[in-house]
């Protein structure tokens, strides 16, 4: 066991609704996984599906509008962490998201819209939820040792 | 290493080789897909992309790929890409993707695969 932190820590991370922000997201999320006893391939996957639930909001919750602000709240539990981010975009409908079939989407050409199914193959648990007009996803990762 | 990104572009051989550096992500992507798309512009389009000093990709960075890839193939080119880190060959891999690209070690090696 490498955990060196205390169980059911908690900690806050708010950025503006901006992509030059992401590479912040990423030196929390890598500091609090890493501190959390992840190992390297773990923590990278971690840091990429939040830089993905991040960079959705981005686009599709917020439309890029600039003047918003993405929670992030980081819970390290007894064998998990969870991560919960918050916004006030755009009502988000994950079901109505198609898993992405790639052969059939280099031919069309697209080039958006992988982040979601990355982050349902890395997150042990990924949850959607809307409540007081605010998108909450909830996602949590187990650790192995 | 610098996580910030960049790239540089060089011709070797009616080759369009990128070489990337840092990290590729939505903030930065728009830098790779403007070189990509300068590449096929010009009509060449045979890139190489050379991966050595890249140290993180996203999904957007490897959109960029899949949104030129059929472009470059109808005009009898390709996109291959070589000197992947471990960490950023399983990014490709999560995304099942190393199965429609050409992804080798080395850069002769990959300007060798070329037609």
């Amino acid at each position: 066991m490498k955990n060196s932190t205390t169980h059911n820590e908690q900690l806050h991370f708010t950025i503006p609704s901006q992509t030059q922000y992401l590479h912040d997201v990423r030196e929390f999320i890598t500091n609090a996984a890493t501190t959390f006893g992840f190992n390297e391939d773990e923590t990278h996957n971690i840091v990429l599906a939040v830089d993905e639930a991040c960079t959705n909001i981005i686009e599709h919750s917020y439309q890029y509008a600039k003047d918003k602000k993405i929670v992030i709240d980081v819970f390290l539990k007894k064998n998990s962490l969870e991560i919960i981010i918050t916004d006030t975009g755009k009502k988000f409908e994950p079901d109505t998201i198609p898993t992405p079939n790639l052969e059939e989407y280099i031919q069309q050409r697209k080039q958006g819209g992988l982040g979601l199914f990355l982050i349902k193959k890395i997150m042990d648990t990924v949850e959607f939820s809307f409540q007081e007009n605010k998108n909450i996803l909830r996602m949590v990762k187990h650790r192995s040792s | 290493m610098s996580d910030k990104f960049s790239l540089s572009v060089r011709n070797a051989a009616g080759i369009t080789i990128i070489d990337l550096q840092g990290e590729l992500d939505a903030y930065t992507a728009p830098l790779l897909e403007e070189a990509v798309q300068k590449s096929i512009t010009e009509k060449r389009y045979n890139i190489l992309v050379n991966f050595k000093e890249l140290r993180y990709i996203a999904s957007a960075g490897i959109g960029v790929f899949m949104a030129f890839i059929q472009e470059t193939r109808d005009n009898g080119g390709d996109i291959k890409m070589c000197n992947m880190i471990s960490k950023i060959y399983k990014s490709f891999d999560n995304h099942g993707f190393t199965m429609f690209y050409e992804i080798l070690q080395h850069e002769d090696e990959a300007i060798k695969k070329f037609k």
